[in-house]
């Protein structure tokens, strides 16, 4: 990818939903761009768009009209399965309430987008053991979720983020579950991921969640607010330009 | 390769199915048993009628299809009382020999005539006795009516005309009569006639029980077979049952004729022929007539109807068993629509949640199908075993059974799927 071209860049996007009756603008013309190896919080109210805007980012939704562009490519009018394609190659995503599948072992969960992505069996399980044991989970492999701790079910949930090595992770709430101490080790280990060059969004309500990232972008009534970049810099050797 | 890709992922997904399903083992166990109930009672009874209907056709078939038997049979008592006035103390009736030689020389077709005398006696190996149907009958009986000689051999046309004094008893009468040694050249005794043993019939099924309710005779098992120009001689035309004090007599000629017809198609316009005749020439119905070929026919029919009710009743309760499947995996899906949000996030297309699901459906049921057709074996040997019934299981009826479930499979868990795959991801995933 050459490095002028932004990761995402979003232009004019509205989203518009249908609620009987009612017409709901959930986003107003919203134009972002993230560069690569960015490290950015979204913030704002409830109600603000922030949810919708996630889904849009993740390929879970279309927009109404604008165009979104995803490590160069228009992505706005895909079909159905190029966008279920686009998620497993492209995409990681952490939520708030880690979203494991409760019948798989923790190895297993890791596999889940390679095996979407056609990967075999062999490669798929060597990579999900060595990203496993990246997020320090190496002994956990065959645990079922509910026998894990928070902490570790999200540490599970963000070695399965890694696992496609993807363009952009995408994170709601990563922390909003979590003791301050788990969620504590879980930001470290956001900071690992962006000095390594990866590109991370991440939705918060917490402001010092939001410190820890390069920039900042406040939403507004669809909209957005205000775009900060804080040169914090010493958690970014070498990352963002 | 492309290939091989795709076996392994279809690999993976049952290895996910089992799991799904093992996860929930009660629930899978009671969803697949209306299945198995299905598949396992249309086998079982399958067999069970295809045993049955198969023992009666075995039965006609050792009538003779080409051949139309007539029978002697006792007129209703009332007439007998009648009767008695006008004529000698002994009843008379029955087919005669005049009978015999007027179809013989009056209706074409006809290829070959066996008469027949059958008395009851009692026969005598020294001291053991046997109670025995005695036939007076002629040289090609075994091979009209397909019932052939297993040791020794039949009497000859020869013995025949000299009156000869020896028999052929059926193998059931060995261990009462000659329970050591081979019956072969020795002698039985009836009355106080000798009769020497020359040869042993091949035993054969409970003869067809005479229609039109003549009570007239139980069938013995035991029948041994003389000449029927002895039986003539020795026996004459009189048979004497002496019954508590009384005396009670009849006078019958032949008791049972087996007319040969020379094709199969004229079986039907000779049988005709034949009661027409008789209907002129005897003034009761002292006789009747069974053609095998109608009763086979019969027999077959009669099976179709069996089978078509069975195919009823094994649709019925496939479909019952589909639509339980169908209901648990409804309630499956939605109780898993956070797992379909996540698969769906991470990047599953919708065939592929249509596939997850319906494998599930389908191994579901086809391990129904599976269980349902071991017991479907197992039943129809029990009951044999048990039962003493024949059953035959039909090599396609397990594999038909079996691929309907598999296919009650499919079509019951297409709509689950597609109802689990039209999901929005985003609505999925905010399920609680």
């Amino acid at each position: 990818m050459p490095p002028s071209a932004p990761i995402l860049k979003l232009d004019e996007v509205r989203k518009t939903y249908r609620m009987g009756p009612v017409t709901v603008e959930a986003l107003r013309g919203l134009s972002l761009e993230v560069e690569a190896g960015e490290y950015v919080s979204i913030m704002g109210p409830s109600g603000c768009g922030k949810s919708t805007l996630l889904n849009l980012l993740g390929c879970l939704d279309r927009p109404s009209s604008g165009r979104y562009l995803l490590g160069g490519e228009d992505i706005s009018n895909l079909e159905d399965d190029a966008l279920s394609l686009v998620r497993s190659q492209r995409l990681g995503f952490i939520f708030q309430s880690y979203n494991l599948i409760q019948q798989l072992t923790v190895v297993e969960n890791i596999e889940v987008p390679l095996y979407y992505q056609g990967v075999s069996e062999e490669e798929s399980r060597a990579k999900a053991e060595r990203i496993a044991s990246m997020v320090g989970l190496e002994h956990r492999l065959e645990h079922k979720p509910f026998e894990l701790s928070g902490g570790q079910q999200q540490r599970v949930a963000i070695a399965r983020a890694l696992v496609n090595d993807p363009l952009l992770i995408l994170a709601d709430e990563p922390t909003g579950n979590l003791d301050s101490s788990s969620g504590e080790e879980i930001l470290r280990m956001f900071d690992r991921l962006h000095a390594e060059g990866r590109t991370l969004v991440l939705v918060t309500h917490d402001p010092g969640v939001s410190q820890r990232g390069g920039r900042t972008i406040r939403l507004r009534d669809g909209r957005v607010e205000s775009d900060l970049r804080h040169p914090k810099s010493g958690s970014t050797p070498g990352g963002s330009p | 390769m492309r290939f091989g890709m795709r076996l392994s992922r279809l690999r993976r997904t049952v290895r996910l199915g089992v799991k799904s399903l093992w996860l929930h083992r009660l629930r899978s166990l009671l969803t697949a048993l209306g299945i198995v109930f299905g598949v396992c009672s249309v086998i079982a009874m399958l067999a069970i009628g295809e045993g049955a209907s198969f023992e009666a056709q075995e039965q006609i078939k050792n009538l003779g299809s080409q051949n139309i038997i007539l029978r002697s049979i006792k007129p209703p008592e009332q007439q007998k009382v009648s009767d008695r006035g006008s004529q000698s103390f002994a009843l008379q009736y029955g087919l005669g020999y005049a009978d015999l030689r007027r179809i013989r020389e009056t209706i074409p077709g006809v290829t070959l005539v066996l008469p027949a005398r059958v008395m009851r006696e009692y026969v005598w190996n020294i001291s053991r006795r046997i109670d025995t149907e005695i036939v007076g009958t002629v040289s090609w009986y075994p091979e009209m009516r397909n019932h052939h000689v297993a040791e020794g051999r039949f009497f000859t046309e020869a013995e025949m005309e000299s009156r000869a004094n020896v028999c052929v008893i059926g193998r059931e009468m060995i261990p009462g009569l000659f329970p050591l040694e081979s019956p072969l050249g020795r002698h039985v005794r009836v009355g106080s006639d000798y009769y020497q043993v020359i040869g042993v019939m091949e035993p054969r099924g409970e003869p067809i029980a005479p229609e039109g309710g003549s009570q007239a005779r139980k069938p013995s098992q035991n029948r041994m077979y003389i000449p029927l120009e002895t039986a003539k001689t020795r026996y004459g035309e009189l048979l004497v049952k002496r019954r508590s004090g009384s005396i009670e007599a009849e006078r019958v000629q032949l008791h049972e004729l087996t007319i040969q017809v020379a094709s199969l198609e004229r079986v039907r316009p000779v049988s005709e022929a034949i009661q027409a005749l008789l209907e002129q020439s005897h003034k009761k119905k002292d006789y009747e007539v069974v053609v095998p070929l109608e009763l086979l026919k019969r027999a077959e029919r009669t099976k179709q109807i069996f089978s078509i009710v069975l195919g009823s009743i094994a649709a019925i309760s496939l479909l019952v068993g589909g639509i339980g499947i169908m209901n648990i995996m409804l309630a499956s899906v939605t109780e898993r629509t956070r797992e379909i949000g996540i698969r769906r996030a991470l990047g599953a297309r919708r065939r592929d949640i249509i596939l997850q699901f319906l494998t599930e459906t389908v191994m579901l049921s086809g391990a129904g199908g599976i269980l349902g057709v071991l017991g479907g074996v197992l039943i129809p040997f029990l009951v044999s075993r048990f039962a003493g019934m024949k059953t035959i299981i039909v090599f396609w009826s397990p594999v038909l059974a079996f691929t309907i479930s598999a296919l009650v499979g499919v079509i019951f868990g297409l709509y689950p799927a597609m109802r689990a795959a039209r999901m929005d991801p985003v609505e999925a995933l905010r399920h609680e």
